[in-house]
């Protein structure tokens, strides 16, 4: 069976913590914990003088890719909601093929 | 155009009714997102964003994500109540509705009767769907001219924007981000623009005035680039190709120093300049004040970055820019908001694909729409001219306004000059944790005015101390209601009932309008209303809510095609029928305003108060915002508070270290207005010598009621916290000034005085904050019992 993952273009991934909302309210996750948590790495300034400033969404081990919403034709929910569009779902083999067209992606094979 | 869906407008999954629909406020901000509720059982248990949505695509921010916790809070106020024990005591007693509106209507006669309807003052927040029926029931309703943003130094929202907008092109501009199309993108009318100037908003936060901020990252994928005005290096700022990180308000130095390259450079549109502006040779003598020499030693920008961002803006085409609250809250709000314009206009990017498109409210709706003045001119010309603003603010007098001046309200309620308020309606509103600037002072303004009735879904700080009569009103999830602002329409469609008696904002205006003066609103119910409100979109509201938006039709380049006049010639909607930089209107009435737009330095400043700044020595701007709330909304959520616990000022890494404070600490922010309490986080990306608090806090989890000493004083007793749910304890208007805005009376200095910033024993999350004996010397006298 193939596996699935979430491929992120964290190039424009604005930190909006929509992707950690929506998968805090489908699956009701308690205080403290979530399927899917934001990492940011800096801001600070590089020697060319621009701005590391990056935010990378991390699926926990919480995260079950939204199994039930994808069985009902759905997209997971952090895929679906995300603010700037830069989430997408699906085989990884198809997703890792679109890694290498375009750079700062991520790919996630949570399960 | 109807909007074409394959999906019906409500179906069920599994035990789950589903319905798209729009939200809008309550709670707010100042979108209308595409949203499917999911409703069980009449309760809404969760939203989801509408796919079908071509505004949105079904991308939503994380508080329409846990809407349901707001509809579903267990401390919402679900019935009229009236206060029984003394202003800031919490007591209420439940009354009907009928007692309620018997009450008010009993008020409004004999205020009429006994000081004329001018007595009678309204206000509501910013982002609320009520800007049309708000300024209806006060016009036609309580018969006032007085309608007015919640206690907002200088108008400082939008309004001064919106003034000089009318003063000199005659309509609004928005970014073309592609919203007035069904097809957006893919319309083969627009194009990219090249380059999108932010200036003074952070708006993928914000989302201000109808704009998603996100739509800028859908333009960057595209290839579009950025230059950021901002003291702080925000998202965008780190990506833009010049960030302007200016000492916060300096940006008319700046932006006339843009203006002095591309004129002197010839990098403007002659063409548009010859054939549709007026006053570019005074404006092009006027700028030589300005080289950009001169703008860097005001603004702290080196000369160059200015230079080299002028010059890419020009070329860029075609270009936008994107506007916020920081053009407004400053005494040079008018000058800043207008050399935006001049900017736009000149490089040719005015109503072009890609640029700053001219826009009005969808189908004339009167209600859903922005700075709606709807019922204002219907007023007796002697009762307009009493409105609040006009005998001492030109452009009040005017006629550039669409409300009553914020600081002349508050000074007629603390010397009843011109005349006293004695009535206040406060509609989803909390000024003193949010709009009023010197909160404290407020406090005590508000206190004088005998009658306060406030419409609101919870208890805000402003309830506990100032409110005689609150109105529980609805959540958009239970409210019919449309938007128009800007376009495409949009229905709001009820698909849960209130609980308790609470009731939609235009149930109430309608209900009470009735009360008033039948006459003026004729409509039968809310449905009916609505239909006659867009009526000109040939559909009812009930049609409207089947395919959920409807757009009208767009045209750029109006001017040109006699599309703006109303003599439908060719022009712009201005007396002269050119865009003007210099303002003509200004010289004919002859009132004492600069006819050029000018750098004015903040009041309290580096420059203007050296002997302040030596004791307050870092520069204030308040205003942030984190994406968990809107404003003063949200803090009742376990969601949005696990998220976003506590307030944040941001300062500076160098700053920091000098005054040995760790990201982190609880710190004090104090001038000589107050002090208040944040936590830091010390980062390089926000300007040294700056820092930049958030605005808008107060704690539903901490005590409401007041304690008073045995002069009736508020203050905090030996074992009670300082009440109204902490709204003094971190709110950043303490610091801020009423009464001192720019000559025009728009824009007041809320994002620019001084500071000193010192760390404190302990924050508001310590135990020891509970039971401490704060002096808060508010020094104010309760009203008693009315």
């Amino acid at each position: 069976m193939a596996r699935n993952g979430i491929l992120i273009d964290y190039e424009f991934c604005t930190g909006c913590k929509t992707c950690e909302m929506a998968c805090k309210v489908e699956h009701s996750f308690p205080r403290g914990k979530n399927g899917i948590v934001l990492a940011e790495v800096g801001p600070w300034k590089l020697d060319s003088g621009k701005w590391q400033n990056s935010i990378v969404a991390i699926p926990t081990d919480l995260c079950d890719l939204c199994e039930d919403r994808v069985k009902a034709g759905k997209e997971p929910t952090c895929v679906h909601h995300c603010q700037a569009a830069v989430m997408k779902f699906g085989p990884v083999e198809e997703l890792a093929r679109e890694m290498a067209a375009k750079p700062k992606t991520v790919l996630f094979a949570p399960r | 155009m109807a909007t074409k869906t394959e999906r019906p407008w409500t179906w069920t999954e599994g035990d789950l009714t589903a319905t798209r629909t729009c939200r809008w406020s309550a709670p707010g901000c100042h979108d209308g997102c595409g949203v499917v509720y999911y409703t069980k059982n009449g309760k809404l248990v969760k939203v989801e964003g509408d796919k079908d949505s071509p505004v949105y695509q079904g991308r939503l921010c994380p508080r329409c994500l846990s809407l349901p916790e707001i509809v579903n809070y267990d401390k919402r106020v679900i019935y009229p109540m009236k206060r029984v024990g003394p202003r800031g005591s919490g007591e209420f007693e439940r009354i009907s509705w009928d007692d309620a509106y018997d009450l008010i209507v009993k008020k409004t006669r004999e205020i009429q009767k006994d000081y004329g309807p001018e007595s009678i003052v309204t206000m509501i927040g910013t982002g609320r769907n009520i800007w049309g029926i708000v300024p209806y029931l006060t016009h036609a309703g309580f018969e006032s001219p007085n309608f007015a943003m919640g206690m907002l130094a200088g108008d400082s929202c939008y309004l001064p924007r919106a003034a000089i907008m009318g003063a000199i092109q005659g309509d609004f501009t928005i970014v073309d981000c592609a919203q007035q199309f069904e097809a957006r993108f893919k319309d083969p009318r627009w194009k990219k623009p090249e380059c999108i100037i932010f200036w003074g908003n952070n708006a993928l936060v914000s989302n201000p005035d109808g704009f998603m901020g996100h739509w800028i990252v859908d333009c960057m994928k595209m290839g579009t680039k950025l230059i950021v005005v901002d003291p702080q290096a925000t998202w965008v700022a780190t990506r833009a190709e010049y960030h302007i990180q200016l000492r916060p308000g300096t940006d008319a130095a700046v932006g006339l120093a843009m203006l002095n390259v591309i004129i002197n450079e010839e990098l403007y549109d002659k063409e548009f300049v010859d054939n549709w502006c007026s006053g570019f040779e005074e404006l092009k003598e006027h700028v030589q004040k300005y080289p950009p020499e001169r703008a860097a030693a005001i603004s702290w920008v080196p000369a160059q970055t200015i230079i080299d961002a002028a010059r890419f803006y020009a070329k860029s085409k075609p270009a936008a820019i994107q506007w916020g609250l920081a053009v407004d809250t400053q005494i040079a709000g008018i000058d800043v908001a207008w050399i935006i314009c001049i900017l736009r206009a000149i490089t040719g990017n005015l109503d072009v694909p890609g640029g700053d498109i001219m826009i009005r409210g969808a189908y004339d709706a009167p209600i859903a729409n922005a700075a709606s003045v709807w019922g204002f001119h219907e007023l007796p010309r002697e009762m307009q001219e009493k409105r609040l603003g006009v005998d001492k603010y030109p452009l009040y007098k005017m006629g550039f306004a669409a409300t009553s001046n914020g600081d002349c309200c508050l000074e007629a309620m603390e010397s009843g000059r011109p005349y006293p308020i004695k009535m206040l309606w406060l509609e989803t509103t909390n000024p003193l944790v949010n709009t009023a600037a010197e909160s404290k002072r407020v406090l005590a303004g508000m206190q004088k005015v005998p009658f306060i009735v406030n419409v609101d879904p919870i208890l805000t700080p402003t309830s506990i101390a100032v409110a005689d009569l609150l109105l529980p009103a609805c959540n958009s999830p239970e409210r019919d209601s449309i938007r128009g602002w800007w376009v495409p329409l949009r229905s709001i469609s009820k698909v849960c009932e209130p609980p308790g008696e609470a009731k939609t904002d235009e149930e109430i205006v309608l209900e009470l309008g009735k009360r008033l003066n039948p006459k003026k609103f004729p409509w039968k119910d809310v449905k009916d209303m609505l239909s006659w409100c867009i009526r000109k979109s040939g559909l009812t509201f009930e049609q409207l809510e089947q395919q959920v938006y409807k757009f009208p039709d767009f045209e750029y380049k109006k001017y040109e095609k006699g599309l703006l006049r109303e003599d439908q010639q060719p022009g712009f909607n201005t007396e002269s029928g050119r865009f003007e930089c210099l303002a003509t209107v200004f010289q004919e009435w002859d009132v004492g305003l600069d006819v050029l737009p000018e750098h004015r330095e903040p009041i309290e400043s580096p420059m203007s108060t050296p002997d302040l700044y030596r004791e307050y020595p870092l520069v204030y701007t308040a205003g942030g915002r984190q994406i968990m709330y809107f404003h003063s909304e949200n803090r009742q959520q376990a969601l949005n508070r696990e998220f976003a616990p506590w307030p944040v000022v941001k300062i500076n890494t160098n700053d920091a270290e000098k005054l040995g404070i760790h990201d982190g600490d609880w710190v004090w922010i104090e001038n000589f207005r107050g002090r208040i309490r944040e936590k830091a986080k010390v980062t390089p990306a926000i300007l040294e010598g700056v820092v930049h608090a958030d605005h808008g806090w107060w704690f539903p989890e901490k005590t409401a009621p007041l304690t008073k000493d045995t002069e009736n004083r508020l203050h905090s007793g030996p074992d009670g916290p300082s009440g109204l749910f902490g709204g003094f304890e971190a709110n950043a208007n303490v610091l801020t000034s009423m009464c001192t805005t720019g000559p025009s009376g728009y824009g007041a200095p809320i994002k620019n005085t001084i500071c000193k910033v010192y760390k404190a024993e302990y924050g508001l999350d310590d135990e020891r904050n509970v039971a401490e004996m704060l002096r808060l010397d508010l020094n104010v006298k309760m009203a008693e019992v009315v």
